[in-house]
């Protein structure tokens, strides 16, 4: 049965974007332009003049952390490296402002990203996944490769903005990636020490590579599965199996790069050895996430009749399974961090426990505690209304995940939820559901040439 | 009520999957089922009630995780404070990273150890018990069906080895 793209949730869509825009720009024509704009804007938000928070003793001791680290002079484009454990000069206070001042104007561009990059991961999680179920050559799943292959395609649509984006950065239109300021670079003998992976020529080259094996994978592996809908003989499953396998070794390393990349360079003094696994896990979820969201969707709706609850069953276990896989890396990320107390390291968890308290704690309930509660009982994981609320919750959650990794770095304090932070997530939702949707309707619902198509639709729990 | 009951061998499981839904849609009582191995969807086909064998293991790792809190509040905390890696054990709550390994190991190991002691206790199951099983066979590659007999053993005969059974045999049980 083909799908037909109802107009009510195309217009849904185009009502996202639309929105989602207004709130982008209002949220860049918001954004200071000068340095006095800035300080009137702490100023109406702080009620008292700037940086109240900036006078907390962690936050000197964070940044005597840092100045015992690195060679700093003068760099006020630098997030942590205001050194000034000596009270309020009037050189501290021009530069403080300028800070805020650079922070300010990040923010509407973080936002964007944070949105961007949230969506786009979601779509390489999908892609993951889907080459995991082709490469075990799985049998319960091959009803649902359609809903996979829709998703994802949204992959080149979503990283080409990423793309842009980074681009942007690369040419100096913001202030996201300080490494890519040659005057921060000329100051700091720690970045300086890196330039030679960190440098814009080399960082975009490394982007273009990732996004186009990621999605000549996705090209050929949907045309493979379409192909194998008409053909009388398996060899394009045979081929799917055999791209599939080799796509997720190049994942694995790309995925890794990606990430230190694209998130882990914003706050380019800090380091964490598992932070591709840990960026992974919160795709890989959200992926699954968004696969059985959208599948009980299209069932509500009459389509996927093959689709039966042990289908949604699995992808539940998936959810509950890969919350907790996210949970224990977050963690050991976070103990050995914490338990070792190193300032270069332990300066990422003081300002994200300091200045982003609710956000960074409410993830960990809304990705780990709400789902692992909710989707523990093996009976709640067939009734929609239990999945649905646990996988609005995770991907909500882990939308917040990828904000407490970008935005910190990248605002510092300055952080609230405005009109760019949730005009960029509406606008790229509705941007993913078109993309998503449009998809769907050019082919069966129903990869119906599959070998194991048979065996997925009698999969019973 | 007779002592009587006939024993009926297969050697499929999908052969004893269906057998067990004919005689159970021809009311007969099935009193047991003996297989080499867990027979996967059998419990619902013989109608048993659902396990609860879960919600007790959720309660025994909740008890572990409790355990383990208190365990490492009297020892880290009250008992004997120390001053590890510049972190001094005056509060649980501050130390509490440190401790969620061990809270989550003792939350697996009540929630393990005690779901098979339950499962040994509600089975009745201990050491040195003589087995149950009527037919050795049982333990290779041959599922038996035990139903009670109730003067209709030529009909449950019939009904048997139309089922796909390969030796149906009418026991006398001495107890």
């Amino acid at each position: 049965m083909m799908y037909t793209f109802p107009n009510k949730l195309r217009n849904l869509a185009f009502a996202f974007m639309a929105v989602g825009f207004i709130g982008l720009v209002y949220g860049f024509l918001s954004a200071p332009t000068t340095i006095e704009e800035a300080k009137a804007i702490v100023a109406a938000n702080h009620g008292e003049g700037h940086g109240t928070s900036h006078d907390t003793p962690s936050d000197h001791a964070e940044e005597s952390a840092h100045s015992n680290e690195t060679s700093h002079d003068t760099d006020a484009a630098h997030s942590q490296d205001d050194s000034h454990n000596s009270g309020h000069t009037d050189s501290h206070d021009a530069e403080h402002d300028e800070h805020i001042f650079h922070q300010l104007t990040n923010k509407p561009w973080a936002a964007l990203y944070v949105a961007a990059f949230f969506f786009f991961m979601i779509s390489l999680g999908v892609l993951a996944f889907y080459a995991i179920q082709r490469a075990a050559q799985a049998g319960w799943s091959p009803v649902l490769y359609r809903v996979m292959e829709s998703i994802t395609a949204y992959l080149l649509p979503g990283g080409i903005i990423v793309l842009v984006i980074l681009a942007l950065s690369g040419m100096h239109m913001n202030h996201l990636f300080i490494w890519m300021d040659p005057e921060v670079v000329a100051h700091d003998k720690l970045i300086a020490g890196k330039t030679g992976f960190l440098n814009v020529p080399f960082f975009l080259i490394r982007a273009v590579i990732f996004l186009s094996g990621w999605s000549l994978y996705r090209y050929f592996s949907r045309k493979f599965s379409l192909a194998q809908d008409l053909a009388d003989d398996i060899s394009n499953h045979k081929k799917n199996f055999r791209i599939s396998a080799a796509f997720l070794v190049f994942y694995i390393v790309t995925e890794s790069i990606m990430s230190w990349d694209w998130i882990m360079s914003i706050d380019p003094h800090w380091f964490s050895t598992l932070f591709g696994w840990y960026v992974f896990a919160s795709m890989f979820v959200s992926g699954i996430t968004a696969i059985a969201l959208i599948t009980i969707y299209l069932k509500s709706k009459g389509y996927l009749e093959f689709v039966n609850d042990s289908h949604i069953h699995d992808l539940g276990k998936f959810m509950f399974g890969i919350s907790v896989f996210w949970t224990y890396l977050w963690f050991s990320q976070f103990m050995l961090i914490w338990y070792s107390n190193i300032p270069e390291e332990v300066t990422y968890f003081i300002t994200r426990i300091e200045d982003y308290n609710l956000p960074f704690f409410g993830m960990l309930v809304m990705n780990f505690i709400f789902p692992l509660l909710i989707l523990m009982n093996s009976d709640y994981k067939r009734i929609n209304y239990f999945m649905v609320m646990a996988g609005i919750v995770i991907i909500l959650g882990h939308y917040m995940d990828v904000f407490n990794m970008i935005m910190p770095s990248a605002v510092g304090d300055q952080w609230f939820i405005g009109s760019a932070e949730i005009g960029g997530f509406l606008f790229f939702l509705g941007l993913f559901i078109f993309v998503v949707f449009k998809e769907m309707t050019k082919a069966p619902l129903l990869a119906k040439g599959d070998p194991y198509m048979g065996e997925s639709e009698r999969f019973h729990y | 009520m007779s002592d009587k009951v006939v024993h009926a061998l297969y050697d499929d499981d999908d052969v004893l999957l269906s057998a067990v839904k004919i005689i159970r849609s021809e009311k007969h009582h099935i009193e047991e089922v003996y297989t080499p191995f867990p027979v996967h969807g059998l419990d619902k086909a013989m109608g048993l009630e659902e396990t609860r064998i879960a919600i007790m293991a959720f309660i025994y790792g909740c008890i572990g995780l409790c355990v383990a809190v208190a365990m490492m509040n009297f020892i880290m905390i009250d008992d004997w404070p120390q001053n590890i890696g510049g972190k001094p054990s005056f509060s649980y709550l501050e130390n509490m990273p440190a401790f969620v390994p061990i809270m989550f190991e003792m939350t697996v190991f009540f929630a393990a150890h005690l779901m098979v002691i339950t499962f040994y206790m509600r089975s009745k199951l201990w050491p040195f018990k003589k087995a149950e099983n009527p037919n050795p066979l049982t333990t290779d590659d041959k599922f038996l069906v035990e139903i009670g007999v109730h003067d209709n053993e030529k009909e449950l005969e019939k009904l048997l080895k139309k089922s796909g059974a390969i030796d149906v045999s009418i026991i006398e049980k001495s107890e």
